[in-house]
């Protein structure tokens, strides 16, 4: 990377920061009475948009379908809000000299980065066996590893078992948020256009044509999907520190379908089409409370008719505002 | 120049938020009524207990309605689908707080949702009253969140006093729904309280919500030779439990908690559940009138259908809620808050409920005995 | 030792439900290689059928014998019918395109029949009827009842039918034509799109003759009964070795005797994680399954 580009993160940064300052003087304390709901679902799409970006490097790009993703998102969450609640104390004693926002910042850095690790190393320990099958074993392995994450989450009494893991800090906000979105784009987008990318893709089109390209066909899958889990991770350490509460309700299958469904409504492999999927998944419901009991029957009608009559999604290869890019 | 497209994403994410915003953005309702939240899971795989405190809340404020309301306005309840996930419970909560700008809200069942949103109702001083999440930490969060049920401590107390003091059993072995904080809860308080009074627990096995095959975990309770089980789980589990373990050959009696409380339980456990007992907040037998009245026009609104414990509680809940705010004689949160915190003695069909300094409801258990379909009155605990 | 064969005794009552089930899902695998995942949901929509229409019958029958029979019937056409609509409807225009997208369609199909079972019966669980009355057999202290033993028997009755059926009639050849290579099926004159319809009626009709039995057994039926049951259904496919029709019974027993074992030897609160382990195991060691063939992937 140029130097020049090396400047666009201090910009990006400016740019975060103003905008969180605007969020919490217009919607936290300020005069647009909805505010407080409007941050709400600005910080749910944000986590969703992290979520969505990352599961189509691997369902997407990669061509490789995990049906786990929750899994990740629920190992990210969990030892993120661990590092926060039992090492909290020690980290804030440590650094006792910073004024306190900054200490805060510290600890969720720290927290993330171990929900960040966590997450890739669950997804090291289950893609290196499972990435070796094929797509539709592969999808139930994957289900299969969320499921026995949350039985093993429901054990640990240290995180509240069933009874839900209270007392973590609330730590994210829209600037870390976003900032997670920026880094979970820009790093995604830059990996895609590589020749990493391109091996990922051509992995998808044709695996043994891959293969007698001389393509390690199995080291860059178990790259592509660890990398996925470690933004799940991080997806999960900005959840946990802004809903200060984790449940293992949050981390069902349902919660890995409805990322699916993100990412097949904008279009898998699309990453335009995977921020726009969660954007739509999480606003739109929001519009049509009134119907909230036929959401799921709307969203799984919506998911097969778009699969039967766009499989491409709602934006294809087409990006709403980049070039097109590779694929069919 | 890359960076630029990111831009255009970031500001194309905006664009389409603000829309939404905008569209989301409708009318607040008149002032000629009083507003009041509620949120649950009405769809999911919690859904059924959701359903049945709505159906409660429901018939409540529709008979508050019918005879004028309170403050001279009808009442109007907003309700929210959670789907029993905790995030979408504080996005619902923060819905209802903020744009809907309700009086106070009523909810949920689940300990963990409740616990998930009480902080955002504590934070915007809404006073929150929860029908039947027993975990004691929910009202630890503040004092807007109030509760008109027990608490898991208490409940399993009085299944520990029963079981060592009326039945007269020593050995007991625990069958928990590891899923439910509800089923946890009264199991570990419930131990704690049995074992402190000498008795024995010989084995604590587990189940999750939703299975329907429990041999393998009767078999190995059998094995230990108990002379009760303890079933604190949810009437969808237990009745098939009730009649597994009678064919595996358990006789001794099951109890269980007021999760237990549902016509459902006879109609799926039949037989196999005479002789049991469970704690509960009322019985149906009571001839007081208001039990009675509840009971019959319950059966009037929902085609024949008995309340369970859920819609007894959330008939309750938005009664205890509304006598408050007549009390306060205003539906200010901070005014409806004071006067929830000083309810007492009101009589309602759950019970006798006062809320003590730590906002929990003080009122006696009855423990119910399982008898032919009928849930018959066996004594009264007190707490 | 008392306990112990009691728990034999339950393992292979619950893997007897998960193989009725398997053999659903390893028909619909092995002639479409499709992860019929809605077959589950079909399994819960045969017992609410099976709930309904023996509402709607009984006491108008003299014998409760007829009554089962006619409640079966009912059910396994209305589920038949299910079946082949989702094919018509959902898989058949996606048969050409990537596998991925047939596996999304059945993840939403699944999802829909749920939602809409919620919406349409309720979500809460409803007591299904004893059609055939329960009685205990005495075994020297163990427990069994006669509905346990018809699940026993059930299953392998229809394993052997369904073996039959694909190896001796000229149905069953033409599904196994069709399994083999659909193009090369569709040029030796086989109306491939009717036997791939017969295989959804088939595989449907099954599920909901399981959901019957199974729900007389342990008789609380609920919309989403069918997810667990279903995907542990597809394990013990997968672990006998899928599109196997012995195998997807072996696979079942296998299963059920080792959650049983783990919930009663072990700690039962691991017991959903087992049915994972043993697929993730199995996937690892021997993905084609205890009696799959494996198969070279031709380029």
């Amino acid at each position: 990377m140029s130097l020049k580009r090396w400047l666009y993160i201090p910009v990006i940064l400016i740019v975060l920061g103003l905008l969180q300052w605007a969020c919490s003087a217009l919607l936290l304390d300020g005069p647009i009475r909805q505010g407080p709901y409007y941050y709400q679902i600005l910080i749910l799409a944000g986590i969703n948009i992290i979520l969505a970006v990352s599961l189509n490097l691997t369902n997407g790009v990669a061509g490789q379908f995990s049906i786990g993703h929750a899994g990740f998102f629920a190992v990210g969450a969990y030892v993120a809000a661990c590092i926060s609640v039992y090492g909290g104390p020690g980290i804030h004693s440590l650094l006792g000299f910073m004024p306190g926002d900054a200490q805060g910042a510290a600890l969720l850095v720290l927290a993330m980065i171990g929900g960040v690790l966590a997450a890739a190393l669950a997804g090291l320990v289950v893609g290196i066996p499972s990435l070796r099958l094929r797509g539709d074993y592969l999808a139930i392995v994957t289900l299969g590893f969320g499921e026995i994450i949350r039985v093993l989450i429901l054990n640990i009494e240290a995180v509240g078992g069933a009874r839900g893991f209270i007392g973590i800090p609330k730590l994210s906000n829209f600037f870390w948020v976003f900032g997670g979105v920026v880094a979970a784009i820009l790093i995604i987008r830059n990996l895609t256009r590589s020749g990493y990318g391109r091996a990922l893709l051509s992995i998808r089109e044709d695996e043994i044509a891959a293969q007698a390209m001389g393509i390690p066909v199995t080291r860059y899958k178990v790259m592509a999907f660890v990398i996925s889990a470690a933004f799940a991770g991080m997806a999960g350490a900005l959840f946990g520190h802004f809903t200060m509460y984790l449940h293992t309700n949050s981390f069902t299958f349902v919660k890995s379908f409805e990322i699916i469904i993100m990412i097949a409504l904008g279009g898998l492999g699309s990453l335009s089409g995977a921020v726009l999927g969660a954007i739509v998944i999480t606003v739109l419901p929001e519009l049509f409370r009134e119907f909230s009991e036929y959401r799921m029957v709307i969203y799984s009608l919506a998911l097969i008719l778009i699969m039967i009559f766009r499989p491409q999604g709602l934006l294809g290869n087409a990006s709403l505002l980049g070039r097109k890019r590779g694929g069919k | 120049m890359k960076t630029r497209t990111a831009y255009k994403w970031m500001g194309g994410a905006l664009i389409v938020l603000t829309l939404g915003f905008l569209a989301c953005n409708k009318k607040p309702a008149g002032s000629e009524e009083i507003l009041i939240g509620e949120y649950g899971a009405m769809t999911g795989s919690t859904a059924t207990f959701g359903q049945s405190t709505h159906k409660g809340i429901t018939m409540a404020i529709e008979e508050l309605n019918a005879t004028g309301g309170v403050l001279g306005k009808q009442i109007k309840i907003l309700s929210e689908d959670d789907q029993g996930k905790p995030e979408e419970a504080q996005t619902v909560v923060t819905k209802l707080i903020n744009k809907d700008r309700v009086s106070a809200i009523l909810g949920e069942v689940a300990s963990s949702n409740s616990l998930a949103a009480a902080p955002l109702c504590q934070q915007s001083r809404i006073p929150m009253v929860t029908p039947a999440s027993t975990n004691p930490k929910v009202t630890q969060v503040g004092d807007y969140i109030f509760r008109i049920c027990f608490i898991d401590p208490f409940q399993g107390k009085v299944m520990a006093k029963f079981a060592g003091n009326s039945l007269k059993v020593k050995k007991v072995a625990i069958l928990r729904d590891i899923k439910s904080d509800y089923s946890m809860g009264l199991a570990n308080f419930f131990k704690e309280s049995f074992v402190a009074n000498g008795g024995e627990i010989v084995a604590d096995e587990s189940y999750s919500a939703g299975d329907k095959d429990f041999n393998a975990q009767l078999t190995s309770i059998k094995s230990k030779n108990p002379e009760a089980v303890f079933v604190p789980g949810y009437y969808t589990e237990v009745g098939l439990i009730a009649r597994q373990a009678r064919k595996l050959g358990i006789t001794g009696p099951l109890m269980g908690g007021d999760g237990w409380d549902s016509e459902k339980l006879w109609e799926i456990g039949g037989d196999a559940l005479n002789g049991c007992f469970f704690s509960n907040h009322y019985s149906v037998d009571d001839p007081s009138p208001a039990i009675q009245n509840f009971v019959a026009s319950f059966k009037k609104k929902y085609n024949g259908e008995s309340p369970d414990a859920m819609s007894a509680l959330g008939y309750d809940v938005a009664k205890v809620l509304v006598d408050a705010m007549r009390r306060a004689n205003s539906d200010n949160p901070d005014s409806v808050r004071l006067a929830l915190s000083k309810t007492s003695g009101y009589a309602g069909v759950t019970g006798a409920i006062t809320l003590n300094e730590s906002r929990d409801a003080v009122k006696p258990a009855v423990v119910l005995e399982v008898k032919d379909g009928k849930f018959a009155f066996k004594e009264t605990v007190a707490p | 030792m008392h306990a112990f064969l009691q728990q034999i005794i339950n393992g292979i009552s619950l893997g007897s439900i998960y193989a009725l089930v398997a053999l659903g899902y390893t028909m619909v695998y092995g002639v479409m290689r499709l992860i019929n995942f809605a077959h589950g949901d079909v399994y819960m929509l045969g017992a609410f059928f099976g709930y309904y229409s023996s509402r709607v019958l009984h006491g108008k029958l003299q014998s409760s014998l007829i009554e089962t029979i006619l409640v079966m019937i009912v059910s396994m056409l209305g589920c038949a019918l299910i079946g082949m609509l989702i094919e018509r409807l959902a898989y058949r225009p996606v048969r050409k395109a990537s596998r991925l997208t047939s596996l999304i369609i059945a993840i939403g199909l699944s999802l829909l029949i749920e939602n809409l079972a919620q919406l349409i019966f309720g979500a809460d669980p409803k007591f299904f009827p004893q059609l055939i009355p329960e009685k205990q057999i005495a075994l020297g202290g163990l427990s069994l009842t006669n509905q346990q033993i018809i699940v026993v028997v059930v299953a392998l009755l229809l394993m052997a039918g369904l073996n039959a059926f694909v190896f001796y009639t000229k149905s069953g050849k033409a599904m196994r034509a069709v399994s083999f290579n659909l193009d090369a099926a569709k040029l030796m004159g086989i109306n491939t799109n009717a036997v791939i319809s017969l295989t959804f009626a088939l595989g449907s009709a099954l599920a909901a003759a399981g959901g019957i039995l199974v729900s007389m057994n342990l008789p609380g039926i609920d919309p989403l009964m069918g997810v667990m049951t279903g995907l542990k259904a597809f394990v013990a496919a997968v672990l006998g070795g899928i599109g196997n029709i012995f195998g997807a019974v072996l696979g079942g027993l296998i299963l059920g005797l080792a959650e049983t074992f783990v919930a009663g030897y072990g700690s039962s609160t691991y017991r959903d994680a087992i049915a994972f382990l043993i697929l993730i195991a199995i996937l690892l060691f021997k993905p084609e399954g205890l009696l799959g063939k494996g198969q070279v992937e031709k380029v």
